[in-house]
């Protein structure tokens, strides 16, 4: 239960926040926000030891009982070390964006609102282990960055990327879905612990590709993968404390997580291994390669940040396919889920303070133009050492970390081409080629970032700003993580026996008892193998290149523009736009009359329709009441009052027919002995005429069109054929009864169940007192846009009258 | 000219507290007969109609100062709350309770939850048609 709680506490803090930044105006708001995350970090830090040593622990909250709906958390290996990346990466970043983040001239209370829901969110998406909560969550993900990235929204900029990557993710999410509810149907049960135990049964499934499938686009558009991934650059117009925590450790990576905490479902499938591997090593290869031809430093920062979730992606490909390998052979790929797991914690740490580099130059100097960028190297020394070591560490360099998880990687991918199932024996060779390639770029743009940004000719006419180094308070996070980078790559296994091997037993838990049995131990020194020299040739061949970079970078210019993605993404949403726009100019006539027309003759056309198809028309008079003289005389009234308002030349008699045809139908309902409906009926008419004549002062004239009405054939059909369907409906409903009337069961219990006399009222207070709810609630909203739309109107002539 | 309405003035007034103490009852006695928090809102509103016509919108502004948007949010909210409050009891939302209690003067009484829901639907039926009535009669 409170396991549950703690992925609530950001959101509820969420709701002091607005009144903290109105009260206290001379302290940061971030101060108070920063106390959120860090206690978590220390809460789940509780968990490490008892993880590590393979327990797990799982909560559970109801929500919907009835629909078997709860939030269970669960904390295993895998979801414990997101959670602590989430909230300790989370105070790094709410620390960082307290220096960045002016409290004059920011509206603080929308950000750290947004940052603590998508906190939450991303809790509850590692830590959901119920389908439906994991997607209710991994949709507030989206929504939560929606709002961060599109923080600053009076630029145009923010607002695009905003909706685009909230279109790509949440399009992403919705087929998700659709794979989870396959997976509810397949397996019968929600959680994803029980299914992981059932999976035998699964998979000869026939939906079990489908669900594979959609799943997977849920995964991959959320990490960005090839070609999903151009929301990724986009959403970079988000502020820098954003895109720091959602490139580098959050959001990104829920996809990540989604393919690990599926893997034990899904690796048995050969398409699986196929697709996660392919699409990874895909993306990975054209997010390294377009990083060089960026010239914006964010930019830059997410295209390798795409290029290295392709790599965690692909390792996670080759770690499904221990599932299919016995014998001393599966030791390989046992490893790629370690590298994995162990490369995405050394992401965070090194992409993160780099995102926090780019933001702290963007913040000194006022431009985030690699072009114009240079020499900042003797002023901003302590940056640049942060700087380079995150680098390094990207281009896979020892004394940091990043080193050992490339190597990792590259011996992964070996193995790989070694693997004969599946058709990888012959296409299985282009892995490592790929993987080198792509590493040989990652080390290009990893030295293209660090280098023309400190190094080179020092042009202070370039900068908007006089730069100098940026306050200790700004620092302080990206030296947190530098320093982590530099102790992950002397202590690798401590971090692995600790944080990796747990997450690694919930990947592959047929394999391994306990985390203790995963036996790898990361050394910086391996041998002389061939990854070896791989990275050997990685950075000669990158140097060469590096150095060479303006000779060949015109390369990307050759690339038709029009051919890309983006492009692709933009001509959709353009002829969307312009389409629907189109479509919709054909009908919003903005005439009332054209509406009633489309309205009345669709529900003639639904109604008389369903009847013909289910041949529902029956007349039947037996049961019938007889029909007394008086209410034929009401029937004659009826008819004359509805003629009165139809042909009445002057507005007020038409009113008055309008009035009279109520009154009759309420004297009809005093007949039939509906009390509670006539004393509606007639307060309501009483209270719509007075109304009528408030506005009548108001009305326009009434035209010489309407004067002389011309008889409209269409329009005369259509009445008289809504009289008809009305007519039919009432007769056929009167004519058959299938099923007993409700009212029996109301009027025996309405005394039992409810305590009252009037079944009306109990109707609507109590049987359905939902409805009622949603009744009064659309009425409010009906009285306040009259209310909005009346006054706004007033302003507006009010202001107009100032201006002359 | 100024018309002479001292007599429809005069009757409204009476006539005001007679819609508005029938429309309580109306109110109060819907759970068994005829009536309810609709048609006693209705009621309600349609007596204060009636003292707008006989006077005008700025007079009767104020004579009962409300401010109908508030009273609406507080109708909306009363029956949220009310079906909510089961809720933290454990049972579902919009579980109605009742009993019946014997109370001074009145004798024996049942009282309803349901009478709470009953009295939002009431107030945001005044709140909403006064609302919509005051702004389209304020709206030279």
């Amino acid at each position: 239960m409170l396991q549950v709680l703690y992925i609530f506490i950001p959101m509820l803090a969420a709701i002091l926040v607005p009144f903290l930044y109105k009260s206290i105006k001379n302290i940061h708001t971030g101060w108070f926000v920063l106390a959120v995350p860090a206690t978590l970090a220390i809460i789940y830090a509780s968990y490490i030891a008892k993880v590590a040593k393979g327990e797990v622990f799982l909560a559970a909250l109801p929500w919907i009982p009835s629909l078997d709906i709860s939030v269970i958390s669960y904390l295993d290996g895998l979801s414990l070390l997101f959670s602590l990346l989430i909230t300790g990466i989370g105070s790094l970043v709410v620390l960082y964006s307290i220096f960045y983040l002016d409290k004059h001239k920011e509206k603080l209370h929308n950000f750290y609102v947004y940052l603590l829901l998508f906190m939450s969110a991303m809790l509850g998406v590692v830590q959901s282990d119920h389908l439906i909560t994991l997607y209710f969550f991994w949709e507030l993900t989206s929504i939560s960055s929606f709002l961060l990235i599109g923080y600053w929204y009076t630029r145009d900029a923010s607002r695009f990327g905003a909706l685009k990557s909230m279109l790509i993710t949440v399009g992403g999410g919705l087929m998700m879905l659709g794979g989870f509810i396959l997976l509810y149907l397949m397996g019968g049960t929600y959680s994803i612990r029980e299914l992981i135990v059932i999976v035998p049964d699964l998979v000869d499934h026939p939906l079990f590709t489908w669900s594979l499938v959609l799943l997977l686009f849920g995964a991959f558009t959320k990490s960005a993968q090839f070609p999903f991934y151009i929301w990724l650059p986009d959403a970079m117009e988000a502020p820098t404390p954003v895109s720091a925590y959602l490139h580098s450790a959050t959001m990104v990576k829920a996809g990540i997580y989604l393919v690990a905490r599926f893997t034990p479902i899904f690796a048995v499938s050969e398409l699986w291994v196929w697709l996660v591997t392919g699409v990874g090593l895909v993306t990975l290869f054209w997010g390294s390669f377009f990083a060089v031809k960026q010239t914006d430093l964010k930019g830059i920062l997410a295209f390798s940040t795409v290029s290295q979730l392709g790599l965690i992606m692909s390792l996670l490909g080759g770690a499904a396919v221990a599932f299919h390998v016995n014998g001393a052979a599966d030791l390989v790929f046992k490893f790629a889920a370690f590298a994995a797991i162990f490369h995405l914690i050394n992401h965070a740490t090194f992409k993160g303070s780099l995102f926090m580099i780019a933001g702290i130059i963007d913040h000194e100097t006022g431009t985030r133009d690699i072009r114009k960028l240079g020499g900042l190297m003797s002023i901003m020394p302590l940056s640049f050492t942060v700087a380079a070591i995150g680098s390094f560490s990207m281009a896979g360099l020892p004394p940091f970390n990043g080193f050992l998880s490339k190597e990792m990687f590259l011996s992964a991918m070996l193995a790989l081409n070694e693997f004969e199932l599946f058709g990888f024996d012959t296409w299985g060779a282009l892995f490592p080629i790929i993987a080198w390639i792509a590493s040989i770029f990652t080390f290009i743009y990893s030295f293209y970032f660090v280098f023309r940004t400190f190094t080179g000719q020092y042009k202070p006419e370039q900068y908007a700003r006089k730069p100098h180094e940026a306050p200790i308070g700004m620092l302080i996070s990206p030296m947190i993580l530098a320093a982590f980078v530099v102790i992950i790559f002397f202590i690798p296994n401590l971090i692995g026996d600790t944080f990796v091997k747990p997450a690694v037993q919930a990947i592959q838990p047929f394999l391994y008892d306990s985390p203790s049995a995963i036996d790898i131990h990361v050394s910086a020194w391996h041998g002389l193998k061939p990854e070896l020299f791989m990275t050997i040739g990685i950075v000669i061949i990158g140097v060469l290149l590096f150095v060479a970079l303006p000779k060949w970078q015109g390369l990307y210019n050759l690339f038709p523009r029009s051919l890309t993605f983006n492009n692709a993404y933009d001509k959709i949403m353009h002829g969307l736009d312009v389409g629907l726009n189109r479509f919709s100019r054909l009908y919003m006539t903005g005439s009332m009359r054209h509406y009633l027309l489309y309205m009345f003759s669709g529900i003639v056309a639904i109604v008389i329709g369903t009847l013909f198809v289910k041949d529902a028309f029956s007349i039947s008079f037996e049961g019938a009441a007889p029909v007394h003289s008086y209410e034929i005389i009401l029937i004659i009234v009826l008819v004359i009052g509805t003629a009165t308002t139809i042909l009445a030349k002057s507005r007020l008699t038409a009113i008055i027919g309008l009035g009279s045809v109520g009154y009759t139908v309420a004297l009809f309902f005093v007949i039939f002995n509906a009390p509670d409906l006539a004393l509606t009926q007639l307060v309501i008419e009483t209270i719509s005429v007075a109304l009528f004549l408030l506005a009548f002062y108001h009305l326009p004239k009434l035209g010489k069109r309407e004067e002389r009405m011309r008889f409209q054939l269409n329009r005369a059909i259509i009445s008289i054929a809504v009289g008809a369907m009305v007519t039919l409906i009432a007769l056929s409903a009167h004519s058959q009864k299938l099923i007993p009337s409700i009212s029996k069961y109301y009027e025996e219990t309405v005394y039992s169940l409810a305590g009252g006399g009037n079944i009306v009222n109990v109707i609507l207070v109590d049987y359905r007192g939902f409805d009622t709810l949603f009744e009064i609630t659309v009425l409010s909203i009906a009285g306040m846009a009259i209310l909005a739309m009346i006054k706004l109107r007033m302003n507006r002539k009010e202001k107009a009258h100032e201006n002359k | 000219m100024k018309t002479n309405d001292v007599i429809l003035q005069f009757t409204a007034k009476i006539v005001f507290f007679i819609i508005f103490f029938f429309s309580i009852h109306i109110f109060m006695a819907g759970h068994y007969t005829p009536g309810g928090g609709f048609v006693g809102g209705l009621l309600t509103s349609s007596a204060i109609v009636l003292l707008v016509l006989a006077f005008d919108l700025n007079t009767v502004r104020t004579v009962l100062p409300f401010n109908y948007t508030y009273l609406t949010a507080t109708g909306l909210l009363l029956a949220l709350a009310t079906a909510a409050f089961p809720m933290f009891k454990g049972k579902p939302f919009f579980t109605h309770y009742f009993d019946y209690f014997d109370l001074p003067l009145i004798g024996k009484q049942s009282l309803h939850t349901a009478m709470l829901f009953d009295g939002g639907v009431y107030l945001v039926v005044v709140g909403v048609t006064m609302t919509i009535i005051q702004t389209i009669g304020e709206d030279e």
